[in-house]
């Protein structure tokens, strides 16, 4: 209890501090304009959400919920008013987008159109079936004809640019030749590609005893897995120490203008 | 009460040392603006080759597939592209997969193209067709038939309007482009504009990606992808290149991603440190069981 005091004590105390550094022209006045008052909330939501790394505390709770409640809010405002009103209530009822929402679209749709258009309304209702439980059934009708669409439309991409020409892009030549003759940074490239794929293959082959050159192969395909995925997580750490210098320069640039 | 062990204890403690030395890591270089040089790897310099090679007037689709979540890696090779496109003269169209992807297309129309190229015309230089549902049904339908994708701009002005949007006319499909910049922070990103729109349509893509979703598009350079940016790291390069190329962009906001790279790089050795220490405690725990 006496350590929540301590901190709250000292939390306050910063608060005051950082008000009073406003108040002199130093960093933003939350006071002055809602777009400093926009960097105020921008930078204590940011510091909730640190403070997770102190451990789980409402703050952090609170943030969380928030960024959820924000983000969907958003994802449903643009696809109304991107998609929905746009696409498809401009083609099936303009008069109603233009009396309605005051835009400018054209009122003379013929109702072939307004019907094709009808169509996506209706499979769209289907799929909101599916919070009822008798009714959810209905909704199959959608599901089914978006995964036929998105496989069907996956597959023939994935033929070509993800499994044929990555074969073909497997299979290279072992003794590269440039303009000035035979290269050997590009022949080892060839090689550690092409033997580095077979044995990454030859590692899931398990119809063999796991003894012999093909066991080896095996073992140094497995280090090649490795190895990728060492590189991935590299990625992943670079990624999220990326993120943390894009907050820190905004608590530090923008909202504290130290520098 | 429970009494924690003496390695509970030293976890617990030594978990918030290490994200405070991570702190300390990225602050410190950052008000001291430790920066370092940045040497370009060939694929960077093949994108930027890809784009100096572009004639004056050249059509280009600017794909903006990312949000502000990962707008610290993303943000800055969005800049430094629309800064090198606009120096090049090429026409920009840009657009988005991401409904939160509008948001840093008017960013980057504003603070870049309008603030820095004032002679760039809306509709004549440059044209913002913004948000379009459906993922890589919308890659789809744009191959053949591009104005059917985006029959609108984000002002509502119909893409057949060619007095309002003239940039517009020469447009059909995905051919009609000349390439294809793609900035992506997931899907939809460079993984569906890839198969579904550029290797169809014949066009070359290049492009920049979150660091983590970069080990999916490798598969694709150089045949099917001219090559990407990774994360900051590819950002900074490209600005240095840039830099190189046009000295008069020596501007600080030229520069985000150098200047970013300072701290990066610090805490990067923080944690190759860490992990080495962490093995060093392991292996001399494992011996002291051992000899135990």
């Amino acid at each position: 209890m006496t350590r929540k005091l301590i901190l709250a004590i000292v939390c306050l105390a910063l608060l005051l501090g950082l008000l009073i550094r406003a108040s002199s022209g130093a960093m933003p006045n939350p006071f002055l304009d809602y777009q400093n008052l926009g960097l105020w909330v921008g930078a204590a939501l940011t510091l909730f959400a640190l403070s997770f790394l102190y451990g789980d505390n409402p703050f952090f709770r609170f943030t969380e919920h928030v960024f959820v409640g924000v983000a969907s809010a958003y994802w449903m405002v643009q696809g109304f008013w991107g998609t929905l009103v746009p696409k498809l209530l401009a083609n099936l009822a303009p008069e109603i987008a233009v009396s309605l929402f005051r835009m400018d679209f054209p009122v003379g749709v013929p109702w072939t159109r307004r019907l094709l258009y009808a169509l996506p309304l209706l499979m769209g209702g289907l799929l909101l079936t599916r919070l009822h439980p008798r009714a959810r059934r209905a909704g199959s009708w959608t599901l089914a004809f978006l995964v036929g669409i998105t496989a069907g439309l996956r597959l023939i991409a994935f033929l070509d640019a993800g499994f044929m020409t990555q074969i073909q892009n497997s299979v290279v030549s072992l003794v590269a030749v440039s303009r000035s003759g035979f290269d050997l940074g590009k022949s080892l490239d060839a090689i550690l590609l092409t033997g580095g794929v077979i044995c990454c293959l030859l590692y899931f082959f398990f119809s063999r005893r796991e003894s012999g050159p093909v066991a080896l192969a095996g073992r140094f395909g497995l280090a090649v897995l490795m190895v990728t995925f060492g590189a991935s997580f590299g990625f992943s750490v670079m990624g999220r120490v990326a993120v943390l210098v894009g907050r820190m320069e905004f608590l530090l640039h923008d909202w504290l203008g130290i520098i | 009460m429970v009494q924690l062990g003496r390695w509970a204890v030293m976890n617990v403690t030594g978990r918030r040392c290490i994200y405070l030395g991570m702190l300390l890591a990225v602050t410190v270089p950052m008000i001291w603006r430790i920066s370092f040089k940045e040497h370009p790897t060939p694929m960077v310099r093949d994108i930027f080759a890809t784009i100096e090679k572009l004639p004056k007037n050249a059509r280009v689709l600017f794909v903006c597939d990312f949000d502000p979540a990962s707008a610290a890696e993303t943000r800055p090779m969005e800049d430094a592209f629309a800064r090198h496109l606009c120096l090049r003269g090429v026409g920009l169209y840009c657009l988005t997969l991401w409904p939160t992807g509008p948001i840093e297309i008017d960013r980057t129309i504003r603070d870049v193209i309008a603030l820095e190229f004032p002679s760039y015309r809306y509709g004549q230089n440059f044209v913002n067709l913004g948000y379009m549902s459906g993922n890589e049904a919308v890659v789809a339908v744009a191959l053949t038939n591009f104005k059917k994708a985006f029959s609108t701009d984000v002002h509502n002005i119909s893409t057949h309007d060619a007095s309002r949007l003239p940039m517009m006319v020469p447009i059909e499909d995905l051919a009609s482009f000349d390439l294809i910049v793609d900035v992506s922070a997931g899907y939809p990103g460079l993984n569906e504009w890839i198969p579904y729109g550029a290797i169809p349509a014949g066009v070359p893509i290049v492009g920049g990606s979150v660091a983590v979703g970069s080990p999916e598009i490798f598969p694709y350079i150089p045949e099917q992808c001219g090559g990407i940016l990774v994360g900051v790291k590819g950002a900074a390069e490209y600005e240095q290149l840039l830099l190189e190329q046009y000295p008069q962009l020596d501007r600080p906001e030229c520069r985000i991603a150098l200047e970013r790279m300072g701290p990066q790089t610090v805490a990067h050795l923080m944690i190759i440190g860490l992990i080495l220490l962490g093995n060093g405690i392991h292996l001399w725990r494992r011996h002291k069981e051992a000899a135990a």
